[in-house]
């Protein structure tokens, strides 16, 4: 696919240039089957998420079978193999966010994005996810959004904290 | 050596033993699941478990080493608990519809519930996965049946380098698959099934071909001709319980017959065909490449009855295997100039079946059924190549596995044990002992050997018994090197010639000789693979090994019936001499390139 379309959302790359900055970290990591991880959270950074042609592209370089690597991002919780939104929002379900109804925060926020925990909306805007803790617990239940945390958060407010992304 | 008493008994063993073996020398039988003997060995199932003096928690005993003093319990009441347990774990997310699944009677889960009684009430769980994957014609995989214990993981990756099945996911949701949702029958595997012999339950199996065959059977339109690989008479006994290595050639002919098909032929009498033309190829690439090398002329060419501007690239390499065939397209297709062109015995079979014997007995080829039973899971995908049909038919119609066809016996009720001895049928029941090696690793190589240098010498070949014994045995690599003296006058321009060869089997090793090749190093001029490692007496067909060295039982049966027949080499069984007379013409001829020889076509490793 030699499509110069899709691009980065950090840093405005091509899929070229992405896929020459993954090869690049593979050389860096000297192909080695044991930084497969380190390799993996790399180009994760690099595309967002871990779509086929990125786990192919890296079973080719590293010359390691499809299944293996599959394997592996498939282990971790912390690979997707989906594509994240813009925003990724992230409740906490550490024991105090538990108590104080952070389940609670999870259901609205699933009712008013119409999506499960992984999911990403169609609009591609926000991505849903757990955290065990985010170490606001003072001030639980809270959520993060992106890099900022919302603390105390009353499930009926979270439309509006939801409306300042759209 | 290290002493140690296990259940109160004393045993001496060599360090490095596992408790496991150390177990078996006294007899005392410890059930384990995951444990593969010489294959698999990574402890997670815990059904082996056992006590062992001062350590805290019990031990897997396939994997936990002897060491000095050790005192072993197998059969405490911790012990029978703890395995238990494990036992019904395993259970409790297995369906455990035994008696209509394709393993009953011959399962390692079931087997192993004759040691421990688990209790009913604990069977219950919450199913994690119900999917077949039959998208593949050779290999199916049954994931509700699964145990995860790995053994094809190892296979597939270690022994066979391919690496189609791994671990996905983890827990409650782990799954042995190709990953992102590839299914089998796209995946880059070789259907060499070497998964499905391992495979202690129903997870994987061969894709059944045996209603088909019934139904060809039953057809009373049907001339239904089936034929038998070299591999099938070494293996087949144990299926009714005689021990590995026993001969039933004349037996399996007989049941063969009463279970109702027209003509049973030798897949044999193909081999014999396949080193006359794959031996004609060799030479006639050597001949190219003395020519290209200005060391003969083309008269010189025509002389020999040789052909100008064919494919003369070194190593040549065998292409009898047709999981190997799809290794190379999938993973070294640079290469494929490498592979002779001859398709494998038994398709060459099913093309003369088809045409040369359908004319002898005035049958409409259309209305001929061919039914090869093999040591193989591939072949069940080597017929549905769209290379392997001739006058508009295929040139097979089915393929039965080993066991599929001691299935089917024991369906048709037939007393295998009772049957007396029968022969094969004609013209293509005839063959030579270079044939009966075909199954076993090394065996091509030196019936090809055999024919190709008393061409060239005009004498036989120079090892004791006619065996190369450098490349028999169950060694990855084997090599061996023939230097021509003395030819034949017409062939003195070899003279002083050293043939280099070797011969591997199981896929690892042809990777190793394809890097070679891949890099201009390859030292050889002539290279036997076989997709299993050991060659088609370990076929992925084959029946799951029962007792220890089963593969050296049957590689030695195949050398036996070798060596028990008046003819040994190819070129001298005369029904071969008469089809090229009667039918083919010549080696490499017109009618062979149409009906003999095959392409190959390049694939994704994706
Ligand atoms: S795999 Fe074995 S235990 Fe499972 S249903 Fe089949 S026969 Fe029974
Ligand atoms: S058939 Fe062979 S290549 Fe395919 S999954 Fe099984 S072991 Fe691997
Ligand atoms: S498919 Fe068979 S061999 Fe593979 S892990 Fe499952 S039970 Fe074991
Ligand atoms: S057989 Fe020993 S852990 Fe499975």
């Amino acid at each position: 696919m030699a499509t110069d379309t899709k691009h980065c959302e950090c840093c405005g790359l091509s899929e070229n240039e992405m896929f020459s900055l993954l090869e690049k970290t593979i050389g860096d990591y000297e192909a080695k089957e044991s930084n497969l991880i380190q390799i993996l959270h790399m180009a994760q950074a690099i595309f967002g998420y871990l779509p086929d042609e990125v786990l192919k592209f890296i079973s080719e370089k590293m010359n390691l079978p499809m299944s293996k690597v599959s394997g592996v991002v498939s282990f971790y919780s912390l690979f997707s193999t989906q594509p994240k939104g813009k925003h990724t929002i992230k409740v906490c379900l550490g024991t105090a966010c538990y108590v104080r109804g952070g389940s609670k925060i999870v259901d609205k926020i699933k009712e008013l994005l119409d999506i499960e925990v992984g999911e990403t909306t169609e609009d591609m805007n926000f991505s849903l996810e757990v955290m065990r803790c985010i170490g606001a617990c003072g001030l639980a239940p809270a959520i993060a959004i992106d890099d900022t945390v919302f603390k105390r958060v009353n499930p009926n407010k979270l439309r509006q904290i939801l409306a300042q992304y759209e | 050596m290290v002493n140690l008493t296990i259940n109160g008994k004393a045993v001496t063993v060599e360090k490095g033993t596992t408790i496991l073996e150390a177990a078996k020398k006294l007899n005392i039988y410890i059930p384990t699941l995951c444990y593969l003997e010489e294959v698999h060995k990574i402890g997670s199932c815990r059904i082996c478990v056992a006590e062992v003096e001062g350590a805290k928690t019990l031990q897997a005993t396939c994997v936990t080493p002897v060491s000095e003093g050790m005192v072993v319990k197998t059969n405490t009441a911790r012990v029978r608990e703890a395995r238990k347990i494990m036992y019904e774990l395993v259970l409790s997310d297995h369906p455990k519809d035994c008696l209509s699944c394709g393993r009953n009677q011959n399962c390692e889960l079931q087997k192993i519930g004759e040691i421990i009684q688990a209790d009913e009430s604990s069977f219950e769980g919450e199913k994690s996965k119900e999917f077949v994957d039959d998208s593949s014609p050779s290999v199916v995989r049954d994931s509700a049946k699964c145990i995860l214990c790995r053994r094809c993981v190892t296979v597939c990756n270690e022994i066979q380098g391919v690496g189609i099945l791994n671990t996905q996911e983890r827990g409650f949701k782990a799954s042995i698959n190709a990953g992102s949702d590839i299914l089998l029958g796209n995946a880059a595997c070789t259907n060499c099934g070497q998964c499905t012999v391992v495979c202690p339950v129903n997870a994987l199996h061969e894709k059944d071909s045996t209603q088909d065959v019934w139904a060809a059977l039953a057809d009373p339109s049907k001339t239904v001709v089936v034929q038998t690989a070299p591999a099938i008479r070494a293996a087949l006994g144990e299926e009714f319980g005689y021990p590995a290595g026993t001969l039933v050639t004349g037996q399996m002919a007989t049941a063969l017959r009463d279970m109702g098909f027209d003509y049973v032929f030798d897949t044999n009498f193909t081999a014999d065909l396949t080193i006359i033309e794959e031996g004609t190829e060799f030479l006639n690439r050597i001949v190219e490449m003395m020519y290209q090398k200005g060391v003969i002329t083309a008269e010189k060419v025509k002389e020999l009855g040789m052909h100008i501007g064919v494919n003369a690239t070194f190593p040549m390499i065998t292409s009898c295997s047709p999981g190997w065939i799809k290794y190379i397209e999938h993973y070294y297709a640079g290469q494929l100039d490498n592979v002779s062109s001859c398709k494998s015995p038994h398709m060459m079979l099913g093309a003369l079946a088809k045409s040369y014997f359908a004319n002898n007995i005035d049958v409409d080829p259309k209305d001929m059924y061919v039914v090869s039973i093999m040591p193989c899971t591939a072949k069940k995908y080597e017929i549905t190549r769209p290379e392997m049909v001739n006058n508009g038919v295929k040139n097979v119609d089915a393929v039965l596995t080993t066991r599929e066809l001691a299935k089917m016996i024991k369906e048709a009720g037939i007393e295998f044990a009772e049957l007396e001895d029968g022969g094969f049928d004609n013209p293509l029941g005839i063959s030579t002992g270079a044939a009966d090696i075909f199954g076993t690793t090394g065996g091509v190589m030196e019936a090809a050997l055999r024919t190709v240098y008393e061409i060239v010498t005009g004498r036989e070949l120079p090892f004791e018994g006619l065996h190369v014994t450098p490349i028999v045995g169950l060694d990855r690599i084997k090599t061996a090197a023939i230097t021509i003296e003395d030819a034949r006058e017409e062939w003195s321009f070899l003279n002083g010639v050293t043939v280099n060869i070797a011969v591997t089997s199981g896929l690892v090793g042809a990777g190793i000789l394809l890097e070679e090749i891949k890099k201009g190093e390859s030292p050889y001029l002539f290279i036997e693979v076989m997709g299993c490692p050991g060659g088609c007496i370990n076929g992925g067909g084959q029946p799951r090994p029962k007792e220890a060295n089963t593969r050296e039982k049957r590689m030695k049966a195949l050398y036996r019936e070798d060596e028990g027949k008046i003819l040994r080499k190819s070129h001298e069984n005369p029904d071969i001499t008469k089809i090229y007379k009667d039918f083919l013409g010549k080696p490499l001829g017109h009618v062979s390139h149409e009906l003999l020889h095959t392409t190959y076509t390049t694939r994704s490793k994706y």
